[in-house]
């Protein structure tokens, strides 16, 4: 049967239907469905988060000044933005000013965590859907120096540690050990790098491992350790002493020193390796333009990394906020997160029950109560599902609407509000990437532009942390110390009840959470989290969400190995565990692919 | 700072589902019995993957603490080593990080420089599907011996432990989240919906 949706997409359910579960090389548990039609190209999609999540419901009736320790534990990727949400969260109930160089460091851990994340993503998480890493045995090591050596001056490049790195890799590869690049889809014809582009991709796929673990330290520093750093209602937790005389754990010289070597040598990192490679990669795969979906009509950020202390306003956010609607970028709509028409949640297609079912529910007033059941037309059993029934409830996802519209959110969504609104800092990149490769502005809304304006964004994270890095040392010299502001600490100080919104731009997109507080303690808590407004299922209306709109009319090469189907679902970086429940049955496979 | 590295002492898993948290509260009641010595470390690796890569690589002997799957009698421990804890942290997978875990030992052996004696101490769990809940008492009474099997390894490695002098919490684990307040704070069933979504809990159909 062929569907219109009233957002604009044609969906025909009635060819092959190809089960992936679950996807992986994603943080949590998702399935995909699509149908293909007789030439092997997706005409319907349906996105199902398969786990259930509760985090609201574990943190009612806790101490509001503990919810970030809570929410940075429901997965193992975004902690510490989740952490930052939280707190905001909280000191905009409470009405808690914090002090300048606490939002400067919570911008430097914000930025490193972008930087960590986006490297992470790109070579770890994504880059295999890319680079075949069976291909990169038969390169030729002089060529792959040669090739690297003419898109960037990384000093690593020389034909001997290509040969070394190939023959480390053998060995580990014929040792059974195959570990991370198991059950990859090797030699699958939508692989298109040489043999030497992939080995220079694979090298840096070990190097950035080795790399990334030197961001982090920037968290172990302000947040006292790591991993689950430490964060604190009213600023950060950790006292500043140049003089290195008070309190163990202050920051001092030294621990500012490694600060600052750790930013050099992202930026370093980011423009010598991540780019270079970002464009190699993209050049050869320039006729591969799927995988856009909303991004092409409808983008949302809620802005983030305010410039100033306090100051939560469009103009001091320096990642831009906006929603852009129907395509028109002409129009970048401001976007208020306590306005209870904007941002609502639906369920009509997913496992919870609401009172009023198909009407939506602004966070304040969100509710989270389950209620699993499967529509008419599902197959199989509730236990063991062979292909879902979207027509009715299909997901442990909600599905969040921007003012009734279905919006995609991340770095390309941040990338083209920010190219709308004439912002240098993301237009210029931009254009230089589109002329580079000589592609046109259309070019960005796809998987592939999903995936550039993660490596453009990594570079302005880096950029960023220096940034804040000055403006620290600077506000240091001048005698202002201040990192918390503890005046409205104790429970006493606090109103009766009060409500409060915190918002940042995870690395995968926007964030929010929600909080009522009453006699004290949290009467309710509700997040919405990146992966909701992407993977989220369709709405009563029918529209579909961005991953499903961003399913549509690819073709895959081979159904039995739908490689296509990863790209596009890596491009978003998923992040599951915290739209859903965190269990999950068998992450074994790279997918388990059923096709009927 | 001495020649050799410090042994590192991991818990891992998520302390929101219930006996999940075994590894955490391992390393937690770890650090509440010893004085830790200049050459061990104590970390809580919670739900995280990459981050822990540089942990094992930076540190030998490694011992994990960890709810897995062994496929056993609930509440019993298994005591695995070196080269076979990868095929136990992945063969029967049930959750996120152990996921996570496979692959950070992989990556650390591909890095090269991961731990050449790592001891994992995994407890078959009773109870998972409860979010926000606590270890199950039957895994809670397995800590003790937990703790005693750790110092044991550590002792033949030379480094050997003191019962704890101090009183204040040791730090390890963020204050809010430690055991006591953890369950002491958890809200009533009755606002709190506590099960997991059936469909893939049911293991059996599954198998």
């Amino acid at each position: 049967m062929i569907t219109e949706t009233p957002n604009g997409f044609s969906l025909d359910d009635s060819g092959q239907r190809i089960v992936v579960d679950p996807v992986t090389r994603i943080e949590g548990h998702l399935r995909i469905e699509v149908n293909i039609d007789e030439n092997n190209v997706i005409r319907n999609a349906v996105s199902t988060g398969t786990m259930w999540r509760g985090l609201e419901v574990i943190l009612k009736g806790r101490d509001p000044r503990d919810a970030w320790a809570f929410t940075q534990r429901i997965c193992g990727v975004c902690t510490g933005t989740h952490a930052l949400t939280s707190v905001r969260t909280v000191e905009d109930a409470l009405n808690i000013q914090i002090p300048e160089n606490a939002n400067t460091i919570r911008n430097i851990m914000q930025m490193a965590l972008y930087t960590h994340d986006h490297l992470v993503h790109f070579y770890h998480l994504h880059a295999l859907d890319w680079v075949d890493v069976v291909s990169s045995l038969s390169a030729d090591p002089k060529a792959t120096s040669e090739l690297a050596q003419s898109i960037s001056d990384w000093p690593k490049s020389s034909p001997g540690y290509f040969r070394d790195l190939q023959t480390r890799l053998k060995k580990f590869v014929e040792s059974g050990q195959l570990g991370l690049f198991r059950n990859g889809y090797w030699g699958n014809p939508a692989y298109k790098l040489p043999p030497e582009a992939n080995l220079m991709a694979v090298a840096h796929y070990l190097e950035a491992l080795d790399f990334q673990k030197e961001i982090v330290k920037i968290h172990t520093v302000f947040g006292g350790k790591n991993p689950h750093p430490n964060w604190l209602v009213g600023g950060v937790p950790c006292p500043i002493n140049v003089a290195d005389t008070g309190a163990v754990g202050a920051i001092n010289i030294e621990r500012l020193n490694l600060v600052k070597r750790i930013i050099d040598e992202s930026r370093q990192f980011v423009e010598q390796v991540y780019l270079p490679d970002l464009m190699a990669i993209a050049s050869f795969y320039k006729d591969w333009t799927y995988g856009g979906g909303l991004s092409s009509t409808n983008v949302l950020s809620y802005g983030d990394i305010p410039d100033n202390a306090n100051d939560y306003s469009a103009g001091n956010l320096l990642l831009p906020r906006g929603a852009i609607i129907n395509g028109n970028l002409n129009e970048v709509h401001d976007v208020d997160l306590r306005n209870p028409e904007e941002i609502q949640e639906f369920v009509s297609h997913s496992w919870y029950n609401y009172p009023n079912q198909d009407a939506g529910l602004h966070p304040w007033d969100g509710v989270t109560d389950p209620h699993f059941e499967l529509g008419p037309n599902t197959r199989g059993t509730r236990t063991n599902i062979e292909s879902i029934d979207e027509s009715a409830r299909y997901s442990w996802i909600k599905s969040p609407r921007w003012n009734g519209n279905a919006m995609e959110v991340g770095p390309l969504a941040r990338y083209i509000i920010g190219y709308a609104s004439n912002n240098p800092e993301f237009k210029e990149p931009v254009e230089k990437v589109l002329t580079d490769l000589n592609l046109p502005v259309s070019a960005l809304f796809s998987t592939l532009g999903r995936t550039a304006a993660r490596g453009l964004e990594c570079a302005w994270a880096a950029e960023k942390m220096q940034y804040f890095y000055n403006k620290l040392i600077t506000n240091i010299r001048n005698g202002d110390l201040a990192t918390a502001n503890v005046s409205l600490w104790e429970p006493h100080t606090w109103p009766h009840e009060a409500k409060g919104v915190g918002f940042t731009e995870a690395p995968r997109g926007a964030l929010g959470h929600w909080i009522h507080i009453k006699d004290k303690r949290i009467e309710n808590y509700q997040a919405v989290v990146p992966t909701t407004w992407n993977a989220g299922p369709r709405d009563a209306q029918g529209n579909i969400g961005a991953y499903e709109a961003a399913l549509l009319n690819t073709p895959v090469a081979n159904a039995e190995q739908p490689l296509e189907i990863l790209r596009t679902i890596h491009s978003f970086d998923p992040c599951l565990a915290c739209s859903t429940h965190i269990m999950s049955p068998d992450g074994e496979v790279l997918a388990n692919v059923k096709v009927r | 700072m001495s020649d050799s590295p410090s042994a590192l002492l991991l818990g891992v898993g998520n302390i929101l589902w219930a006996d999940e948290g075994f590894g955490v509260r391992c390393v937690e009641a770890f650090a509440e019995r010893f004085d830790i010595p200049d050459n061990l470390v104590v970390a809580d690796g919670g739900t995280q993957g990459l981050y822990l890569v540089e942990l094992l690589r930076a540190h030998n002997p490694v011992i994990i603490f960890d709810a897995v799957d062994f496929g056993d009698t609930p509440a019993t421990m298994r005591l695995v080593e070196n080269d076979d804890i990868p095929a136990f942290v992945g063969a029967h997978k049930m959750s996120l990080h152990q996921a996570g875990l496979q692959d950070v030992i992989a990556c650390a052996r591909l890095l090269g420089g991961c731990a050449d004696n790592m001891l994992l101490i995994g407890v078959q769990p009773v109870e998972l599907e409860d979010y926000g809940g606590s270890l199950r008492p039957q895994v809670r009474d397995c800590i003790p011996q937990a703790l005693d099997i750790a110092a044991q390894y550590l002792a033949d490695f030379g480094i050997l432990l003191t019962a704890r002098g101090d009183t204040a919490p040791p730090g390890i684990i963020t204050p809010g989240l430690d055991l006591a307040s953890y369950e002491s704070g958890r809200p009533d069933a009755s606002i709190a919906w506590r099960h997991g979504d059936e469909r893939v809990l049911n293991r059996s159909a599954r198998d």
